[in-house]
C-alpha cells in the first residue's frame, strides 16, 4: 500500500534524508517517498489551516509512480532509486507546474465549505444554486420534509398554469451538481435538530417557507366546510398531507373566498373551471374526481376592501375573466375611485392595469339567464365577522356574516378597512380562506410571532436572546425570512442577498473549523433509521407519474400519498 | 528506460489534472465569441462568387453587446432568434425560470437606447403583465425571450438588471420605481 505523507508546507527539497540513514547524495537530488510526496504533494492541499481529512488523498493521484518497497507503514521512508535518475530541470518544471495547480485545486478543496440548505422550493434551490456558483469549494445539501422536491412549485402552483412549474429544469440542473445533494423525507425537528444540523455543516440556510395560515379569529372559523386556500391547494395538487381532505362540493352550490390575491383567484379558478379542461392537468386524481362530481356554480370571491386595492395580478385576472361561458359579476358602484385610489395607483402599474381589466370586465357582460352557468362574484368592502352554522347541519357552515366597510388611511397613509356598523348575510356551503400563510417556527429558532417570520438582516438570523447579535452560520431565505409574499422570481433576488451576506461573513471569517458536512448527515440519518430520499430516488417517482400520466394524457398523474411515494423510491 | 518513465509521469500527470478541479477565475472576463456559423460563413466567402450573397450571409446576424456588473460583451446573434437563447449560448447570464414560455419575469433587460427600445414592436399583453412583476421596473424594460434580432436591431445594447441593482450604467439613467 502506498505510504501517505499528511504535511508538506516546504517547496520540495533537493537533498532528503531517509529515516533509516542519512544518504549521501552525489545527485543533484534523491527522492526519497516523503520528497515523493512533498513533490506530488503540489497536487493535494498544504494550507496549515487544514486539518488532516479523514479520507486522505491516495497516493496514486500524485503524478510520481508508488513506491517501490511494499513495506507499507506511512513513517517508512524509502529511497527511490529510479529518482535518482530525475533532472533537475524536470524537478523545476515540476514544482512550478505543480505550484500553479496547487493554487488552483487548493483553492477548490481546502475551503470545502459545507452548506446546508433547509427546504427545497424556489427559496432553497435559489440559494442552492448561488452559493455552489460563488464558491467553488462548497458542498451544499438540501434537504426536504417531502419526499419530493421543489416545494410550491409542486404543491401551490395551479395545475393549469403548466409554464410556471418549467423552472424545476434550472432546479433540477443545480440537484445534478456534482457538489449538490438532496436528503428527501428529512424533517427539521423530528428527524435532525437545528443544534444537529449547525453542527455539521458551517452554513445552514432555513428556507422551508410557511406551511400554515393566518387565522381570522372569528366564530365559526372550526366549522365544516371551512378550510384555508392552503389546503384546498394542496388538496387538489396531491400533497401527501392533504390527499383526504374530502371537502364537501356535493352539497352546495356557492362557496365564499375569503381574500382576493392570485391564491384565491386559483382556487376560485378551479372551482369554475369544466373538469373537462382540468383532465389533462396535472390536477390529482381525486380532487378531479370530486371537482367532476361538485354542485359547486357560485363562488364569490370577497375582499375587505376595493377594486384598487385587489392583491391579484393582471394575468390570473385576465385569465380568469376569460373562462367560457362564465357570468362575471361587478358592480358598477364599487368601482368608483376617490382621490386617495388614484394617488395608490398612480405609480403602481400592477393596481392601475388589474383596475382597468376589473372596470372592462364589469360593463361587457351582461347576465345570461341560463340555468346551470357559472358565476364568479368580486365582492368588494366586506369584512367576515362571524360564520353562519346550518339549522339543519349542525357543526356544518352554511353562510358568512359580513360587515359593510369603508377605506380610510392610517398614520402610515395606507387605506385600510373600517366597518361601518352595517351587516350583510351570504349563504354557501364551502369556504375557502386565502387571506395569508404563516411560517412555523421551530425549537432553538428565533422567531418574531408578529410577523411570522424569522427575525433577520439580509438574511443573516439574528438571536434573541443574545442581544441583538448575528446567530453564527445561521440564515434564512424566502418566506420565512421575509413573509410570504411575491412570485418564485422575488427569490432570485432573495436568494442573491442571503449569499452576499453568507459570502462576507466567511470573508471576513475564514473557515478554518473541520464540519462533517454530507458525511455526518448520512452518518446521523442512519444511526436514526431515517430512510432519506436521493434526488435520483425522486427521478423514480418523477418517471412512474410521468409514465402513467401519460396513458390518460397528463403531463403526470400524481402520486398523492406517502406510502405511494416511498414505495416507489424503493424499486 | 528514462524516457518510458518520464511518459508515464507525463500521463499519470496530466490524468491528475484533469481529475483535479481546475478553478478558472472567479471573475468572468468577457471575450468576443466567434460564432460557428460565422466561421463557416467565412469558409463559404472563399468560395463564393457574388459579392451579394455575402451581403445576405452578413444581414444575417446583428450585433448585440450585454452589460452586466462585470462589463460588457458583444455577440452575434442570428435573426429570428430571441436575446434570451442568444444570451445562453453564449454563456450570458440572463435568467429564465419558464425558458421564453412568458410565465415569468426573470429574463428582463433594459434596452439601454430610448430610440432602439423604439424599434420593438410592443409588448403585448401577456408580456406587459410579466413586466409588471419584474423587479426594478424601469421605462425601457423588456422581456429578453421576447425580443427577437431583426436587421434593424444591429447594434443593440442590452442591460442585465443586475447591471443596475448596485452600479450605475454608463448613460443610463434608472427612472423611479
Amino acid at each position: 500500500m502506498p505510504s501517505y505523507i499528511s504535511k508538506c508546507a516546504g517547496p520540495p527539497p533537493l537533498v532528503f534524508f531517509s529515516s533509516a540513514s542519512i544518504v549521501p547524495s552525489f545527485l543533484p537530488f534523491r527522492f526519497s517517498c516523503n520528497t515523493l510526496c512533498c513533490w506530488c504533494h503540489s497536487f493535494r492541499p498544504s494550507l496549515p489551516s487544514v486539518s488532516t481529512s479523514p479520507t486522505p488523498p491516495p497516493l496514486s493521484k500524485c503524478a510520481a509512480p508508488p513506491p517501490l518497497s511494499d513495506s507499507s507503514s506511512a513513517a517508512d521512508h524509502v529511497v527511490q532509486r529510479h529518482h535518482r535518475r530525475s533532472t533537475l530541470s524536470l524537478h523545476s518544471a515540476m514544482s512550478i507546474f505543480g505550484g500553479m495547480i496547487a493554487r488552483k485545486f487548493s483553492s477548490a478543496t481546502t475551503r470545502s465549505l459545507h452548506v446546508c440548505v433547509v427546504g427545497s422550493g424556489p427559496a432553497g434551490f435559489y440559494t442552492a444554486e448561488k452559493m455552489l456558483k460563488a464558491h467553488k469549494g462548497a458542498e451544499v445539501d438540501i434537504i426536504d420534509r417531502l419526499p419530493t422536491p421543489f416545494g410550491l412549485v409542486r404543491s401551490g402552483v395551479a395545475p393549469d398554469h403548466p409554464e410556471t412549474k418549467i423552472v424545476i429544469n434550472q432546479f433540477s440542473r443545480v440537484a445534478h451538481n456534482e457538489r449538490c445533494s438532496f436528503f428527501g423525507n428529512v424533517t427539521l425537528g423530528s428527524s435532525i435538530s437545528l443544534s444537529e444540523l449547525r453542527q455539521i455543516y458551517h452554513v445552514v440556510v432555513l428556507a422551508y417557507g410557511a406551511e400554515s395560515d393566518r387565522v381570522l379569529g372569528i366564530p365559526g372559523e372550526e366549522l365544516k366546510g371551512v378550510h384555508s386556500a392552503r389546503e384546498f391547494v394542496w388538496w387538489y395538487n396531491g400533497h401527501p398531507d392533504f390527499s383526504n381532505l374530502t371537502p364537501d362540493l356535493k352539497s352546495t352550490d356557492t362557496a365564499i373566498v375569503l381574500g382576493q390575491g392570485n391564491v384565491a383567484l386559483d382556487v376560485a379558478r378551479i372551482l369554475l373551471r369544466s373538469p373537462k379542461e382540468l383532465s389533462t392537468t396535472d390536477i390529482a386524481n381525486h380532487a378531479l374526481t370530486a371537482l367532476s362530481e361538485s354542485s359547486i356554480r357560485k363562488v364569490y370571491l370577497v375582499g375587505r376592501r376595493g377594486p384598487v386595492q385587489a392583491a391579484c395580478t393582471a394575468k390570473e385576472l385576465r385569465e380568469i375573466l376569460a373562462i367560457k361561458d362564465l357570468y362575471v359579476n361587478i358592480k358598477e358602484a364599487d368601482l368608483v375611485k376617490t382621490s386617495s385610489d388614484e394617488e395608490e395607483m398612480k405609480n403602481n402599474r400592477i393596481r392601475k392595469r388589474v383596475f382597468e381589466l376589473l372596470s372592462k370586465a364589469s360593463t361587457s357582460r351582461s347576465p345570461s339567464q341560463s340555468s346551470g352557468q357559472r358565476e364568479l362574484h368580486f365582492t368588494f368592502f366586506r369584512k367576515p365577522d362571524k360564520f353562519l352554522e346550518s339549522y339543519d347541519k349542525s357543526g356544518y357552515v352554511d353562510g358568512v356574516h359580513f360587515e359593510k366597510t369603508t377605506l380610510k388611511e392610517n398614520d402610515s397613509g395606507n387605506q385600510i378597512a373600517i366597518g361601518t356598523g352595517e351587516y350583510e348575510d351570504i349563504k354557501c356551503g364551502l369556504v375557502l380562506k386565502s387571506i395569508g400563510y404563516k411560517s412555523i417556527p421551530i425549537d432553538g429558532l428565533p422567531f418574531d410571532q408578529s410577523k411570522g417570520v424569522v427575525p433577520n438582516i439580509k438574511g443573516r438570523v439574528i438571536s434573541s436572546s443574545n442581544g441583538g447579535e448575528n446567530e453564527d452560520g445561521l440564515y434564512v431565505c424566502g418566506w420565512l425570512k421575509r413573509g410570504p409574499t411575491g412570485i418564485i422570481a422575488t427569490n432570485l433576488y432573495d436568494a442573491e442577498e442571503t449569499v452576499a451576506s453568507i459570502s462576507e461573513d466567511i470573508e471576513k471569517k475564514e473557515v478554518t473549523s473541520q464540519k462533517a458536512g454530507r458525511e455526518g448527515l448520512v452518518h446521523l440519518l442512519e444511526n436514526k433509521k431515517i430512510k432519506f430520499v436521493t434526488f435520483g430516488d425522486w427521478e423514480k417517482i418523477d418517471f412512474e407519474e410521468k409514465k402513467v400520466g401519460s396513458l390518460k394524457g397528463k403531463p403526470r398523474e400524481k402520486l398523492a400519498t406517502w406510502n405511494d411515494l416511498l414505495e416507489v423510491t424503493t424499486k | 528506460m528514462f524516457i518510458s518513465k518520464l511518459s508515464r509521469l507525463g500521463a499519470q500527470a496530466s490524468k491528475a489534472l484533469s481529475k483535479a478541479p481546475l478553478t478558472i477565475p472567479s471573475r468572468r472576463s468577457f471575450f468576443p465569441i466567434v460564432q460557428n456559423d460565422s466561421l463557416d460563413a467565412s469558409s463559404r466567402k472563399l468560395f463564393s462568387t457574388t459579392t451579394s450573397q455575402e451581403e445576405n450571409e452578413d444581414k444575417q446576424k446583428i450585433s448585440v453587446t450585454f452589460f452586466d456588473k462585470d462589463g460588457e460583451q458583444e455577440i452575434k446573434v442570428p435573426i429570428g432568434m430571441s436575446m434570451l437563447e442568444a444570451a445562453h449560448e453564449n454563456d450570458i447570464e440572463l435568467e429564465g425560470a419558464c425558458e421564453g414560455s412568458l410565465a415569468c419575469s426573470t429574463s428582463h433587460v433594459i434596452v439601454m437606447d430610448v430610440e432602439q427600445y423604439n424599434k420593438l414592436e410592443d409588448p403585448t399583453d401577456e408580456e406587459n403583465d410579466m413586466l409588471d412583476l419584474a423587479f426594478g421596473l424601469t421605462e425601457t424594460y423588456r422581456l429578453g425571450c421576447q425580443v427577437i434580432a431583426k436587421p434593424e436591431l444591429d447594434g443593440l445594447r442590452l442591460a442585465l438588471p443586475a447591471a443596475t441593482r448596485n452600479f450605475v450604467v454608463e448613460g443610463y439613467k434608472p427612472k423611479p420605481h
